[in-house]
């Protein structure tokens, strides 16, 4: 590892506009690209040392794909990658290998990540054996016990295999052996969505809990904005492949600036009747657009319920500052934010679209950013890096 | 049930039984009885494995016949559907009992495009001519707010995003205008920004037509904005229904209780502590043998099994509008929170 420390000092992983887009394929004997689908376009954040900065968005919006490129297990179309000083991105080979010991990831679906043919004790000293770690057999055992305790489960699940357990536990199983190599990024990609309601607060205090203990920093990546409220000191919320908004959380959470931030919490329910009885609900025109045709100007004012007549359309909003720790890409937030502005309904935001953008909204997709795009077949995505 | 309107649905003692050869049965739904009333929404609330789905295909009529035992009663309008034949219940299906499924991309048919496939419902049910049957398809996508319908008509499910996949299989599900509507899951493959507006359209249809609906899910958030009576199931079998407002603020099943405090909640402040359930659904115990929670409950008591007490856990009334089943609920002498008696688990 080449230290190049170019960052600040705490800062663990810098990511510098990163864009990650992948090709568009046409013809079966003429393999010409006609586009790409910009899956990341531009993505710049930063998490401190033994911070935990949450990611949300709606599926499609590259926020799983950023996690992959920042573990290079999707190659960066560009950018950079600093993890503790080092360029990810430039790595290759064993340099890159050795630097996967410290930047591990948690998957969401535990059974699908989890070899089913492989016991717990094979699957947690498999990462120990791969990077010469844990000194031996006995340290292996010892070091594998730990594990186990540290996400509680019982010794007795050693001989087992994945099937055996309930997703909790799979879960549980997954997070020990992202732990295992004593990492300092944990990557975890929608860690609780394929859990039960009662399971996934144990899933969440444990990676609270080992946090704590180890010192950890996490980058968590989830479509469920209560989950990550509740984990995150920083939030980002992506949406068609860039960050609209981005602030600590409990700012995030008490006044969304941009009108996208907005209309998604107003579309989680809340437990609470009196709270679902008295919100403001916002709700969004149409689906998200196809990010291999992304809108022009603001990426989201085909949806928008606060789209003006000037610059929405035509201008590329920056991710500019507005107070403390607060980055918001929108033209208006101010006017929005002080109520100078106001939303219309969707069915006029339909239509204003319609009118000025034929093409935009009609084709849109709000599922996995590769599979149906008419005809044209995108290249299926590379699982390794 | 309300006095004043006879319910359309009433499900009573509904059992379902799954036998296989050379293992014990499965008592997947276990004596479950409700009623639903025209403009009425009732939920059911429970964690994969409750039992909630078998319910639905149950009442439906859904479940294969080999296999599956089915018990107890569904009247839909008096008429009994547990033993009616198939010929009736496919009258029925369709016409005036709709079903929305969670997962829409495996409940259309991939080769056929959208079109025919709600214009078969209307050929089938309605006779109208396929020039008719067009123009209400038209209508009908319009209706649940698909933008261009008519070029949608031709198009297949694939060409179509999550939401507008779901929407299409409500339209098909309205085509006829069923007085029972049963959504399974319905926006659980959805993003929260989709889920709004599917949810916002089938709260307008129970508006509007006075359509029953019986919404299923696992999402104690959907069920806060949507749902008039909750019932919450747990291993086959209810064990707390109330009002939602008084189910919220006064759980008293030990269960609903504790998902409600397991649950990140959007509007809490960053880090107030989650008190998870212990353990996961598959430490149920048959109801049989005593309270099929009480392993992972904190206010289980040794009368709690059935050895002990002499008797299984009754469902009872418990307040107006209330049922549970438990012997020691929790109490709110004033406290509006769902939290479980003390430090939970770990």
């Amino acid at each position: 590892m080449t230290a190049v420390p170019t960052a600040g000092q705490d800062d663990l992983l810098r990511v510098e506009d990163l864009k990650v887009h992948f090709p568009i394929r046409k013809g079966v004997f003429f393999d010409r690209t006609v586009g790409h689908v910009k899956a990341v376009d531009g993505v710049s954040l930063t998490v401190p040392r033994g911070a935990t900065y949450g990611l949300v968005g709606e599926s499609g919006c590259g926020k799983s794909t950023l996690g992959r490129a920042i573990l290079r297990l999707e190659e960066p179309t560009s950018g950079r990658v600093l993890f503790d000083g080092t360029d990810v991105a430039a790595l290759k080979g064993e340099p890159l290998r050795q630097m996967r010991q410290r930047m591990q990831m948690v998957f969401q679906d535990p059974l699908g990540s989890l070899d089913p043919r492989q016991n717990v004790e094979s699957l947690l000293s498999e990462p120990l054996h791969a990077h010469g770690l844990g000194g031996g057999k006995a340290g292996i055992a010892e070091k594998i016990r730990g594990l186990l305790d540290a996400v509680g489960l019982p010794s007795a699940a050693l001989r087992r295999y994945p099937h055996e357990f309930s997703g909790g536990q799979r879960q549980r199983i997954g997070i020990a052996r992202a732990v295992a190599l004593e990492p300092d990024l944990l990557i975890a990609d929608e860690p609780v969505s394929a859990l039960d309601v009662s399971v996934q607060a144990q899933v969440i205090n444990l990676l609270e809990e080992l946090q704590e203990r180890l010192g950890l920093t996490y980058l968590v990546i989830a479509h469920d904005l209560a989950v990550v409220r509740h984990i995150s000191d920083v939030v980002g919320v992506m949406y068609l492949g860039s960050l609209v908004e981005q602030a600590p959380a409990d700012a995030l959470y008490e006044q969304p600036l941009h009108p996208y931030t907005r209309a998604l919490m107003s579309a989680v329910p809340v437990p609470d009747p009196e709270v679902e009885e008295q919100r403001e609900r916002i709700l969004l025109a149409g689906d998200l657009p196809s990010p291999a045709d992304p809108p022009t100007g603001c990426r989201f004012h085909t949806r928008c319920p606060w789209r003006q007549e000037t610059r929405c359309d035509d201008e590329v909003p920056a991710l500019r500052e507005l107070g403390p720790g607060r980055l918001v890409s929108c033209h208006w937030a101010e006017e929005i934010r002080d109520g100078v502005l106001h939303p219309r309904s969707p069915e006029e935001v339909l239509h204003a679209g319609a009118a000025v953008h034929p093409g935009t909204g009609g084709r849109s997709r709000d599922d996995d950013p590769t599979p149906f795009l008419g005809r044209d077949t995108p290249v299926p995505r590379a699982e390794q890096g | 049930m309300s006095p004043l309107q006879a319910p359309v649905l009433e499900v009573e003692d509904l059992a379902v039984r799954f036998t296989r050869r050379g293992e014990q049965p499965t008592l997947a739904v276990d004596g479950v009885s409700f009623s639903v009333a025209p403009g009425e929404t009732i939920g059911l609330v429970g964690e994969s494995g409750c039992g909630k789905s078998v319910t639905s295909l149950a009442i439906m009529g859904l479940l294969p016949r080999r296999g599956v035992e089915v018990t107890g009663s569904v009247r839909f309008d008096g008429n009994d559907l547990v033993d009616a034949p198939d010929h009736v219940l496919r009258g029925l299906r369709g016409a005036d009992m709709g079903m929305v499924f969670q997962d829409p991309l495996s409940s259309l048919n991939p080769t056929v495009p959208i079109g025919t496939q709600v214009t078969e419902v209307l050929l089938e049910h309605r006779q109208m001519s396929k020039a008719e049957a067009r123009d209400e398809a038209t209508r009908l996508l319009d209706r649940v707010g698909i933008p261009d319908p008519g070029r949608r008509l031709k198009e297949y499910p694939h060409q179509l995003s999550g939401g507008m996949r779901q929407r299409a299989l409500i339209a098909m599900a309205l085509a006829c205008a069923p007085r029972l509507l049963i959504a399974d899951e319905p926006t659980t493959a959805l993003d929260v920004t989709i889920q709004a507006q599917i949810l916002e359209l089938l709260r307008e249809l129970v508006v509007d037509s006075g359509t029953a609906l019986v919404m299923i899910t696992h999402d104690l958030g959907v069920v806060a904005g949507l749902c008039d009576r909750v019932h919450v199931m747990y291993a086959g079998k209810i064990i707390e229904t109330a009002d939602r407002h008084d189910l919220f603020a006064r759980p008293r099943q030990p269960y609903t209780g504790g998902l409600l405090a397991s649950v990140p909640r959007l509007d809490s402040a960053r880090g107030a502590p989650l008190t998870p359930i212990r353990g996961s659904a598959r430490d149920a115990i048959p109801w049989a043998e005593g309270c099929a929670f009480a392993p992972r409950c904190d206010n289980a008591q040794d009368d709690c099994l059935t050895e002990v007490s002499g008797s299984t856990v009754p469902l009872v009334p418990d307040g107006p509008g209330r049922e549970l089943r438990c012997r020691h609920p929790l109490e709110h002498p004033s406290a509006p929170s769902g939290a479980t008696a003390s430090g939970a688990a770990r």
